[in-house]
């Protein structure tokens, strides 16, 4: 009996410390941000703010990242919208709709979710170039729906997989046609798939830097691209840069935090295993 | 009576309609510019009026009574979309890597392998990248693989707070890399003496000074090690959760009968556990395995491209972008895909066979 106690002591010992190590990053730029000016110093980077909390790093991280998280608001709903739209249907005709090759096709499309992004870039730029989308974020977003493809059809094609067939041969009975069986059958079981696909793509989009730094010039810098810019800036103080990072970090961590259950079916589509 | 062929007027009407409103959409704007909001819309404008004209052409091939076609005709836009972006730039990017092409004019010149030859043969940086992602691969996957299952039997002993946890092991799959790069960057500051701080401030509180080190400033080839703390920081819930899924899918009758004949804990785990977990293990190695490769807004947020921490993204997109040297940085991607392709294609062949047998 002792020894079952002091197993369970250690567990929680063990997953107390890690905890705090996993919560590190985020404990110091909460403190750091909540500091006055006078009081941010290396030397006492770990301490609590001792005369209240105050938001002036982060007014000053949020000037200086005011237009860029605008940029990828801009960029990133959009995007999330319409490439949920495109996984829904391609995965509904992959999973409900077979026909021979349909599954070779498939492969050859997850294939496109593993590339390094590197082997296709040099072409992608003279593309984006050659079709006036260069620069800019209507770009951004065509490149991300189009790489987006693979993923989005994944995750709906396996949450379409767990809906029954028998449901859609009752359809086709009644004489539902391919499109008619969509509006009426699988669209109206969606809501949870399209949950995951726009929560995924959201995550993705804000996050992601290699598109966003090599296909937008400065002015329509995403957040990430810009979070980066400041980090490598001797301008900039480093507490601002703390409150800043929270901020670029913001919506993705709200995101998870309140929807993290949806998001992390994303994550397990991810693995292949639906 | 089955016809092969429904004409069916109201649709019919609607989708010339659509298809002449795309052609008229496409013409004008082949011929001005659309510009709103500031931004240049024109090919996205052409891309829409495409698409009105091909749901006109959907809408005539659905009279066609046969879902085959109509459901190829659905797909025919990602299919091509993928066929280009994927496959047809990587073809053109094995072309690059194959000539001469250094500046800012296209020169296709073949020149065979030469790139891939000099960048093996005698590129000290290409070496440098090599070494670092293998250490990198090797170390993120264990690191991962070990914190990983280690949390996940931790949670699965059903601890008060279980969901609390887990919330707090998996969040930091949420940030993107550059800004886990930036925060880490500034917890492992690697000054000494009187400027210490960071991790290592809290190692001096602890009275645990023989820890205080240079993190990723070390001497190389251990500087790059230490890149890999905020990959597993990011990484190890996601792996928790992998292993966590496979250990509740073992049915609970098995354990109970290997407890009814007298194994312990941890010969359950050992003997009976351990061993059925290994595909999860197999998917956890190629996913992780493929970022790894990869790696490339992590390394450029925490290193700040300092060379001694260079990585294949990283010296393609300086040696393409900054250089110019366009067949360099092709053939440096090539590879990269190489080595993703080789430790990613048998699992995805594998994974859609077992798919189909069932």
């Amino acid at each position: 009996m002792t020894r079952r106690i002091a197993l369970r002591i250690v567990v929680y010992a063990v997953l107390i410390v890690l905890s705090i190590f996993y919560l590190l990053p985020i404990y110091l730029m909460l403190i750091t941000g909540f500091k006055p000016f006078n009081q941010v110093d290396l030397k006492t980077m770990w301490n609590l703010p001792t005369t209240g909390l105050h938001i002036a790093n982060f007014i000053a991280g949020y000037k200086q990242l005011a237009p860029n998280l605008m940029n990828s608001l801009t960029m990133v709903i959009p995007e999330a919208i319409l490439s949920s739209c495109l996984g829904s249907l391609n995965g509904y005709l992959l999973s409900k709709w077979r026909f021979r090759g349909s599954d070779a096709i498939f492969s050859l499309i997850l294939f496109g979710m593993f590339i390094p992004y590197q082997s296709i870039l040099i072409p992608l730029v003279k593309f984006m170039y050659a079709i006036k989308l260069y620069g800019d974020i209507p770009g951004l977003v065509l490149v991300h729906i189009i790489y987006g493809i693979p993923i989005t059809t994944l995750i709906f094609r396996n949450y379409y997989a767990g809906i029954g067939t028998e449901v859609l041969e009752a359809g086709r009975i009644d004489g539902a046609s391919l499109g008619g069986v969509y509006r009426h059958i699988i669209l109206p079981l969606s809501a949870p798939g399209f949950a995951v696909v726009i929560i995924w793509q959201f995550t993705q989009a804000w996050n992601e830097f290699l598109f966003a730094v090599i296909l937008t010039n400065q002015s329509h810098w995403p957040v990430t691209v810009a979070l980066n810019n400041l980090a490598g800036s001797q301008l900039v103080q480093w507490n601002v840069l703390m409150a800043a990072t929270l901020l670029a970090a913001l919506p993705t961590l709200l995101v998870y935090i309140f929807l993290g259950r949806f998001f992390l079916r994303g994550l397990m589509a991810g693995a292949l295993k639906g | 009576m089955y016809r092969k062929f429904q004409l069916r007027v109201p649709q019919l009407i609607l989708a010339i309609a659509l298809m002449i409103l795309g052609l008229i959409t496409i013409y004008n704007l082949s011929r001005t510019e659309l510009v709103t909001f500031g931004k240049d819309f024109t090919s996205i404008g052409l891309l829409v009026g495409g698409l009105i004209f091909y749901i006109g052409v959907l809408i005539i091939f659905s009279m066609f009574q046969n879902e085959t076609i109509l459901s190829i005709a659905i797909l025919f836009p990602s299919m091509v979309a993928v066929a280009i972006f994927v496959y047809g730039f990587i073809g053109w990017s094995v072309r690059v890597s194959l000539s001469q092409w250094k500046g800012l004019r296209p020169d296709y010149t073949w020149v065979g392998l030469k790139q891939y030859i000099d960048l093996f043969d005698h590129d000290p940086r290409f070496m440098i990248d090599v070494r670092n992602t293998g250490m990198f691969t090797v170390l993120f996957i264990i690191g991962c693989l070990i914190i990983g299952l280690g949390l996940a039997i931790l949670l699965e002993q059903k601890p008060k707070g279980e969901t609390i946890f887990r919330g707090i092991f998996l969040f930091p799959m949420s940030i993107s890399f550059i800004a886990s790069g930036v925060v880490w960057g500034w917890l492992m500051n690697p000054s000494t003496g009187s400027h210490l701080t960071g991790i290592n401030l809290i190692f001096h509180f602890m009275h645990l000074d023989f820890l205080i080190n240079k993190w990723f400033t070390t001497a190389q080839p251990w500087g790059m090690a230490f890149t890999v703390i905020p990959a597993v920081w990011q990484l190890s819930g996601f792996t928790m959760a992998l292993y966590l899924g496979g250990i509740r899918s073992i049915s609970d009758d098995l354990r109970e009968a290997a407890r009814v004949d007298g194994a312990s804990e941890f010969q359950i785990y050992r003997y009976i556990i351990m061993p059925m977990l290994q595909p999860v293990t197999l998917s956890a190695v190629i996913i992780l395995g493929h970022m790894s490769l990869k790696i490339f807004d992590l390394i450029v947020a925490l290193g700040k491209q300092d060379i001694r921490l260079d990585v294949p993204g990283i010296y393609m997109w300086t040696t393409t972008f900054s250089a110019n040297n366009y067949a360099q940085g092709a053939a440096i991607g090539i590879l990269m895909l190489v080595s993703v392709a080789i430790l990613v294609i048998p699992y995805l062949v594998q994974s859609m066979r077992s798919e189909i047998k069932l």
